[in-house]
């Protein structure tokens, strides 16, 4: 037995202190901003906090909360991240689903209409100048209408439906169900799991886009909250800054930065355990996909 | 003809009219590439330029410098983040307390959901002349400040590991399902041969790893020019451009920035070739070599 040997042994315990040490290391960094957070202005400042409050205050939480700027933009990301939620999860089940099926003609050609927008895309300019000339250049559109379809996420749910039997479907049309209620009535109720790992898929990414709204949205007070904390923790450091001096002197102290930090990422730390639950199976289920 | 199939083909309207006009169309617009596109003038307005952008990409120093960035930030990434997890399923595989197995699993996986914003504002400030490591944790070991953010070596480690930091655990899911395939039988036979659990490890662990390790391998190769956006942006600044900006960097500040739309267009249409070639390439070794298919 190799596990009674002096020298597995003595490797065991290297190997589960090394092991805590890197995941400590993986969470070290959001446990610092955490307590920057909470630490005043003065003991930040002087980098005299590590991984524990210094002179314990939530001045910065209130100065963060009652900006109307910090809050507008988390509004604006609570109705984008349900608009592509709702919209993206009903075009992924709808589009999935016929996919799924072996006997329908012209499917394989169907589908491997939407992967070649995996493989091949026009990139950022034509993709710009397409937002320009449908005119819904500066409104939300911009973020919403072409996050809908992830080609990505449809091939994961139709992997999802093909591994339901198809003894279902078929007692299903036998009894007289037409395709939409065998759909509705008995592929989506026991698809629960699948939907509710796609659907946390595509809430954390639209939460933490960025990208878009600082391109298509020249009217800052409808950006998302990812695409003003991106202007105001990085930016600052560039020329660029869409925000005024006065508000950025105001939002751009440590503490006050590290509360932002944190509001950013909480909706992602609050999902995360239900997350945890359902992206293993689905990652090893879809195996490598991407 | 089965049956009720017709209203099977209604569902896929929606997705076929988006993707149509959110994917198929701006592959349309790479004609721009080709052009002198003034938005003013439009893609029926423009002249047509012929090779001449392209002709450009090669010949202009920034460019081609760009270029050989993406190649090595990018080709480092897929080196390193394939040997870390790795490495780290194996040890993690050997826990045998599932509690402690399951927590460390939990704290790795998540920088991945964490977006570059909220880690590139953390690194930021850690990282600088005057942030944490610079001002605390490196003097504490007696060296000097090192310019992170400022050096172009530097930066490209910063990069490179930062990323493994924030990927590697994610990574490991795979391996470690790998692990959990491995018939245990092998290692009952080897603990009857007498070989140490390192024997076993590189006899049979590895080895059983091989297809999988090489499918990851194949498919991230099809990434090569995509060094992370993302990452760079937030990190990056003009002090550090020579080893630090990627392709897609380049087309942003180029495009966007400057209105440069034609030529960014070109740049932007080089890298999708290369990488719709790798890709294409890299699929058909992994379906050949290891029976790996999308669907």
């Amino acid at each position: 037995m190799y596990h009674k040997s002096k020298g597995y042994r003595v490797f065991y315990g290297l190997n589960i202190v090394f092991l805590i040490l890197i995941s400590l290391m993986c969470i070290f960094p959001l446990i610092h901003v955490l307590a920057v957070s909470f630490s005043s202005a003065s003991a930040a400042a002087a980098n005299l906090v590590t991984l524990w409050p210094v002179d314990f205050t939530l001045k910065s939480y209130e100065e963060t909360l009652s900006n109307s700027k910090f809050l507008d933009a988390l509004l604006i990301s609570v109705v984008r991240v349900a608009l592509v939620l709702s919209l993206g999860m009903i075009v992924t089940v709808l589009t999935a689903y016929p996919l799924s099926k072996f006997n329908l003609k012209g499917g394989k050609w169907l589908a491997w209409f939407f992967v070649v927008t995996m493989l091949f895309n026009g990139g950022l300019i034509p993709g710009y100048i397409l937002i320009l000339e449908l005119g819904i250049m500066n409104t939300l559109w911009a973020l919403i209408l072409p996050n809908i379809v992830n080609v990505y996420n449809i091939i994961l749910m139709l992997n999802f439906f093909r591994n339901i039997p198809r003894e279902l479907e078929e007692a299903a049309l036998i009894d007289g169900a037409g395709q939409l209620v065998t759909l509705f009535r008995v592929y989506l109720p026991v698809s629960l799991p699948s939907i509710a790992t796609i659907a946390l898929f595509i809430a954390v990414q639209q939460w933490n886009s960025w990208f878009d709204g600082l391109i298509y949205l020249s009217d800052t007070s409808i950006w998302p909250l990812s695409t003003l904390l991106q202007n105001l923790l990085i930016a600052p450091d560039l020329t660029n800054n869409a925000i005024d001096s006065e508000t950025l002197a105001q939002m751009s102290e440590k503490t006050i930065r590290a509360s932002q930090i944190f509001i950013g990422a909480l909706p992602i730390l609050i999902v995360y355990p239900f997350l945890q639950r359902f992206f293993v199976k689905g990652i090893v289920l879809g195996a490598v996909k991407e | 003809m089965n049956k009720g199939h017709s209203v099977l083909y209604f569902m896929l309207i929606p997705g076929i009219v988006l993707v149509l006009i959110f994917n198929y169309l701006p592959m349309g617009g790479l004609v721009l590439a080709f052009q002198n596109y003034k938005p003013w003038l439009g893609i029926f307005g423009s002249d047509w330029v012929g090779m001449e952008h392209f002709r450009a990409l090669f010949s202009r120093e920034d460019s081609l410098q760009v270029i050989w960035n993406t190649f090595v930030i990018a080709g480092m990434k897929i080196i390193v983040g394939l040997v870390v997890p790795v490495l780290f399923a194996i040890l993690l595989n050997e826990i045998r307390q599932m509690g402690l197995k399951r927590a460390v699993q939990t704290l790795v996986y998540l920088p991945h959901f964490m977006s570059w914003v909220i880690l590139g504002g953390i690194l930021l400030d850690l990282l600088s002349s005057r942030g944490l490591f610079n001002d605390v944790i490196l003097p504490m070991f007696g060296i000097g400040p090192i310019p992170f953010l400022t050096d172009g070596d530097w930066f490209r480690f910063v990069v490179i590991a930062s990323d493994t930091w924030k990927e590697f655990g994610f990574s490991t899911i795979v391996f470690l399902a790998s692990l959990a395939g491995i018939n245990p039988a092998l290692y009952e036979a080897a603990e009857v041969d007498g070989a140490t659990r390192f024997k076993q490890t590189l006899h049979i662990t590895l080895p059983s790893m091989v297809p999988i390790i090489v499918v990851v391998g194949t498919l991230s190769l099809g990434s090569i020019l995509n060094a992370g956006f993302d990452q760079i942006f937030n990190l990056y600044n003009a002090l550090v451009y020579d080893k630090g900006d990627i392709i897609d960097t380049y087309v942003y500040r180029v495009g966007i920035l400057s209105s440069q739309f034609s030529f960014a267009s070109a740049v932007g249409l080089f890298k999708s070739v290369i990488g719709f070639i790798l890709i294409v390439i890299a699929y058909r070794l992994a379906y050949k070599f290891a029976n790996y298919r999308i669907f």
